[in-house]
């Protein structure tokens, strides 16, 4: 029995195209998202301009700026990532990786520390003191502290995935293939477990496939060796960082609208 | 992960397998109840879509239907008037967004979508169940909102600010349930439009697509790019309840208008996600009963872009009243009458694919002609109140109350249950019982016309919707609407007990194409249709309701 007519072939469905096609999608969503609030941004600030100057000047500028700064290197260092899992440098991704981490990690403390003050000073939604503020200044934290809570609950929900993709990338991806009984294993019945190179020469040979196998389960790793790297295999990576961007890119836009308008 | 025999033999191959099992009886990793909550097979997901949504369906009919009784006779009939609010808003919020927003899309787009373009599954499997198992979740949480917090929503479905943010009921979890529904509709759309352009059979070029595929691709693009501002404007109701943010508050210096502008530039072309794959499926069914290829097929699919498009920018004429500069009323009402012009294409074309075709009266084309009555009534009435003069006099009028009806539920409903039947001997490989199928029709459709067509006399002598009382001068027409509703509802009901005994006792109908006619890629599977649909993926070398070979365009 030759090894082309009577072997399993596995139907691989990993489509890259497709799942980047996605998450591009995926990214339109959150475009929209934020793009409703910057909507009501933009109608507030036309009706107060003032009163939004003037609240801008209580924010820390200093603060911010660090802020848009960790969250740049942050994207520098998640495409560094990248681009060293495409040339089979899985040590360096995983440090590229920790150090994005960890600036999603410092932006969420510096933001922390500074709504801790503004809380400290009375300057929080629904409070007493702000109360007092004129119309277009409570709008003006009202949205301030909408808009960069979504965000920051954005950032967060970065740092847990790239977490994730760290623990992938490091304990090298594997995948498992399941073949289970019933459509199509009957036909491979009769022939044997093998694996079989590109020459069809065969490197390894099993068991026997017969009526009473219900399932046969191949767990294959995918090394990042640099030899035989595929960039699929990081297609996952690739598309967590495509996230990763527009949390960055949404903050650029946020930053000035709401620390530089003074 | 499956595996596929390879064979050398090509001939072998496209040999039908006796042994082939339905995906009913194929056994998977699990058994019972889970191996359905827990399955990625699209027709399972589809079909748990079909029971949730016509669970929920029967709900808001139930509310729907004391609603009507209360308005039998002025005055307190059988309930008082915060019951008759929290009815409404119930009614409003299970039908839109537990009925029609999934509608036909989540439901038979997922079982039909992924085998009429000849694929073995969705794009993404996983994430098709966990869409559903979102709108489980929302579901759920919907619910829970009726019995926990202060009381039921009462606001009616669209939440208007400040209203929502003042009133005492539940409204921060319903909201929250809904942005949760939300997500789950941005999954089947981000799902279904990266399936049609990425898994299509080979040979199947955009312009051989079946034309339910294209009205589920203009929808699947609405639900992508509309869904996220809903998201967010009810992010901000519950933020705004929960810190008072003032966005929408008028003492803060915000602005409810704000709200209805963000609610409406969803919920407009939600309305699209509800009716376009309505539209679409009306497209395949009447060709295949018609036994006639479709008229004019690159202008009924352009046309489902081009409702998607221009039912994008038309959100302010909901707003009419609500303060908008004149300017802006004009270009919304001109707008508005730009959309009449792709849905009339459509209308023009069904009935050039029925000119001379060999029409069969079978229930799935009755309940597409009664689609064809119901939804151009409710498309010229829906031109009408486009317009701004007549807008302003009937506006939050019955008149209005009817239209929607006849547009969602007589455009949406009707299609839907024209594809129950045209596609129940695919999903089950049964027949439902003629007999009672076709009296369930006529009910329903007379029932329909009773209970819907006196509210457009109502709304024109000036009856508000939302009242819970009315003066006596009206009384004959709700008399009249009530009766019809107990008349629609015996048509459901029938329809219904009919399809699910269908099910069961149904007349065994194993033939891959019972209705003769059908020439998509589902009609050449067997019915029910394997786990993986095509033991070979297809090769297509015509249009789809063509006959003969063409070139690709």
């Amino acid at each position: 029995m030759s090894a082309t007519t009577n072997s399993l072939v596995l139907a691989h469905h990993k489509d890259y195209r497709g799942s980047k096609f996605g998450i591009w999608l995926f990214l339109m969503t959150e475009v929209v998202l934020f793009g409703g609030m910057f909507l009501l941004y933009s109608v507030y600030r036309s009706k107060y301009p003032s009163d939004f100057h003037h609240a801008a000047e209580e924010l820390n500028t200093l603060l911010g700026t660090i802020n848009t700064l960790v969250l740049l290197t942050s994207s520098l260092t998640m495409a560094l990532s990248i681009a060293a899992t495409h040339h089979g440098n899985r040590k360096l991704a995983l440090w590229m990786l920790a150090v994005t981490i960890l600036c999603a990690c410092t932006f969420l403390v510096i933001k922390y520390f500074e709504w801790g003050a503004k809380f400290h000073h009375g300057i929080y939604p629904g409070s007493a003191h702000l109360a007092a503020f004129p119309k277009g200044e409570i709008l003006f934290f009202g949205l301030y502290f909408t808009m960069a809570g979504v965000h920051g609950i954005h950032v967060l929900v970065g740092v847990v995935l790239l977490t994730v993709m760290f623990i992938r990338v490091a304990g090298q991806p594997n995948a498992k293939l399941s073949f289970v009984a019933g459509h199509g294993l009957q036909h491979a019945e009769g022939g044997n477990l093998a694996v079989v190179d590109a020459q069809g020469k065969v490197l390894w040979k099993g068991d026997p496939i017969d009526s009473t196998i219900q399932r046969i389960d191949v767990r294959t790793r995918f090394w990042p060796v640099k030899s035989r790297f595929k960039v699929e295999d990081f297609n996952q990576l690739e598309n967590s960082g495509l996230y990763w961007h527009i949390v960055d890119i949404i903050w650029i836009f946020l930053f000035p609208l709401f620390y530089l308008i003074t | 992960m499956a595996v596929y025999p390879r064979h050398d033999d090509h001939e072998h191959v496209s040999a039908p397998d006796a042994n082939e099992v339905d995906f009913y009886h194929y056994q998977g990793r699990w058994s019972g109840l889970a191996s359905w909550i827990f399955s990625t097979d699209h027709k399972r997901i589809g079909l748990m879509y079909l029971t949730l949504m016509l669970s929920f369906f029967l709900v808001g009919m139930s509310l729907g239907f004391l609603m009507r009784l209360e308005l039998i006779a002025p005055g307190r009939t059988i309930v008082d008037a915060q019951t008759y609010n929290v009815f409404f808003t119930l009614h409003g919020v299970i039908m839109i967004f537990l009925f029609v927003i999934p509608g036909l899309s989540a439901s038979l787009g997922n079982f039909i979508l992924p085998i009429m373009i000849g694929a073995k599954d969705v794009q993404f499997p996983r994430i098709n169940l966990l869409s559903w198992w979102l709108f489980l979740t929302g579901a759920v949480l919907a619910v829970t909102a009726l019995f926990t917090g202060g009381g039921p929503p009462d606001t009616g479905w669209t939440f208007y600010a400040p209203y929502s943010i003042r009133t005492g009921t539940n409204i921060t979890l319903a909201a929250f349930a809904v942005f949760v529904l939300g997500f789950s509709s941005i999954l089947t759309g981000l799902n279904f439009v990266t399936t049609i352009h990425r898994m299509r059979a080979p040979g199947m070029g955009f312009f051989r697509m079946p034309l339910f595929v294209w009205a589920v691709y203009a929808t699947g693009w609405l639900q992508v790019v509309a869904t996220p501002v809903i998201g967010i404007t009810l992010v901000l109701i519950m933020v705004e309840r929960s810190f008072g943010i003032g966005v929408f508050d008028p003492v803060k210096g915000g602005d409810p208008i704000l709200y209805q502008h963000l609610f409406w530039i969803y919920s407009h072309p939600a309305v699209y996600i509800m009716i376009l794959p309505a539209l679409g499926a009306i497209s395949d069914i009447i060709s295949v009963h018609a036994r006639r290829t479709i008229f004019g097929y690159s202008f009924i699919a352009m046309s489902s872009i081009a409702i998607a498009l221009f039912g994008s920018i038309v959100w302010a004429h909901h707003m009419f009243v609500s303060g908008n500069s004149l300017v802006a009323n004009f270009v919304f009402s001109l707008l508005t009458m730009i959309v009449a012009i792709p849905s009339a294409v459509k209308v023009f074309n069904w009935v050039a694919t029925l000119y001379k075709g060999s029409i069969q009266l079978e229930t799935p084309m009755l309940y597409a002609l009664a689609f064809i009555f119901i939804f151009m009534i409710g498309g010229f009435s829906g031109m009408m109140i486009g317009v701004l003069a007549v807008d302003v006099h009937v506006h939050d009028t019955y008149f209005i109350v009817a239209h929607f009806h006849y547009i969602l539920f007589g455009g949406l409903g009707f299609s839907l249950f024209a594809s129950l039947h045209h596609w129940f001997p695919k999903m089950f490989g049964r027949m439902y019982h003629q007999v009672p199928s076709k009296i369930a029709w006529f009910l329903t459709f007379i029932g329909f016309n009773v209970l819907y067509g006196p509210m457009f006399i109502l709304g024109w002598e000036g009856m508000p919707r939302r009242y819970y009382d009315y003066l006596p001068q009206f009384q004959l027409w709700h008399v009249v609407s009530t009766v019809g509703s107990w008349i629609m509802i015996a048509g459901i009901l029938t329809m219904i007990i009919n399809l699910v005994h269908s099910i069961k006792h149904g007349k065994v109908c194993k033939e891959p194409n019972p209705w003769g006619g059908g020439r998509t890629l589902e009609w050449t599977v067997p019915s029910p249709p394997p786990l993986e649909n095509f033991r070979e993926i297809p090769v297509v070398n015509r249009g789809p309701y063509d006959l003969e070979p063409s070139e690709s365009k």
